[in-house]
């Protein structure tokens, strides 16, 4: 059974670690969850980053957040990453499975996954 | 919307957004009804606010000016044969919100819950500072969580810290595997 004892061991083992604020990673995604995103699938796109860039040991660099409205329904679930000195990606038409190369090739290859962008859908 | 959870989220978001600092997620099941209650100590509305809130024509946002989180909820709960009430105060002193919805489980057009764990920790991951009440009851027994409980044994660890969200999902799954499946 899970217990308040791991709670507390957890509480141990990040003592000597910077915590990590929300923001402060190299690279910040957010994902939109306004009605029409959650409608759209964001959940499970949301849990495929958290998970995804804590399995591939990220999160030191990543960090995770969720928004409402990004103001594009018909592109839901979408996506953006900041990162510095950058310009803003935007991801549309999100799932877990696209999130997974996302993490992949942008996040820790560095690469944009070109097709997935709202640029290429508008273009 | 494909499950019940995903309205919950959705309909949490607005506490969120009217800046709570305890949200409660409340769900009783007898065998024949789902009631699922969203209360909050948010900045809460006025009787004009919460008449025309059922309304797909309000909301207070500017971005696209139709709300339409409490409609859908309304729908999926409407279609059951059920209904969604909104208690609602601005005053200083109490303000608050509570919503709750009435669902009838065995109509045919009752929308399953879904996956209320991922509703759970996406909304402490989205909103990791404020506290989360969340009670399942059904059957005698129920799956509870308390950040507030966390809080006190994880001290300034935030509650959105991977190790920390994995716990919370994996406590939330044991508890519904012990929960009765149904009445
Ligand atoms: N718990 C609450 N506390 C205070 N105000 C609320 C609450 N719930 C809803 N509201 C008000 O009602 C409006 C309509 O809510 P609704 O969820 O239907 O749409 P929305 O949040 O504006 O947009 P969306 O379609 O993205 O959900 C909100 O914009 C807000 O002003
Ligand atoms: S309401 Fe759909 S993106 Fe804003
Ligand atoms: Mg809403």
């Amino acid at each position: 059974m899970k217990s308040l004892a791991e709670l507390a061991a957890i509480r141990e083992k990040m003592k000597d670690k910077v915590i990590l604020r929300e923001g402060s990673g190299e690279i910040r995604v957010v994902v939109g969850m306004a009605t029409c995103g959650i409608a759209a699938g964001a959940r499970p796109v949301l849990n495929a980053f958290v998970e995804g860039v804590n399995k591939e040991g990220l999160a030191e660099k990543v960090t995770v957040s969720q928004t409402g409205c990004i103001g594009v329904c018909q592109f839901e679930p979408v996506v953006e990453v900041f990162e510095a000195d950058k310009e803003k990606v935007t991801y549309i038409k999100m799932t877990p499975e696209k999130a997974a190369e996302v993490i992949e090739k942008h996040l820790k290859g560095g690469k944009v996954i070109a097709d997935y962008t709202i640029t290429k859908a508008l273009a | 919307m494909k499950e019940l959870s995903l309205n919950i989220l959705d309909i949490a978001q607005n506490s969120v957004k009217a800046g709570a600092s305890l949200i409660e997620i409340l769900l009783t099941e007898t065998p024949e009804t789902l009631t699922i209650r969203i209360v909050d100590n948010g900045c809460g509305m006025t009787a004009a606010q919460v008449e025309s809130v059922m309304d797909p024509f309000f909301t207070t946002r500017t971005t696209r000016s139709v709300g339409l989180g409490v409609p859908l909820l309304k729908l999926a709960a409407e279609q059951t044969g059920g209904s969604v009430e909104i208690v609602s105060s601005a005053q200083a002193e109490d303000h608050g919100t509570a919503v709750t919805a009435l669902f009838n489980k065995n109509h045919i057009d009752f929308t399953p819950l879904g996956d209320i764990i991922s509703t759970v920790t996406a909304l402490i991951q989205g909103a990791p500072g404020i506290d989360w009440q969340f009670v399942h009851s059904r059957g005698g027994d129920a799956v509870t969580l308390d950040t507030r409980e966390l809080r006190a044994v994880l001290g300034d660890v935030p509650m959105d810290q991977y190790d920390v969200m994995q716990w919370i999902g994996e406590y939330l799954r044991e508890g519904y595997a012990a929960l009765p499946a149904c009445e």
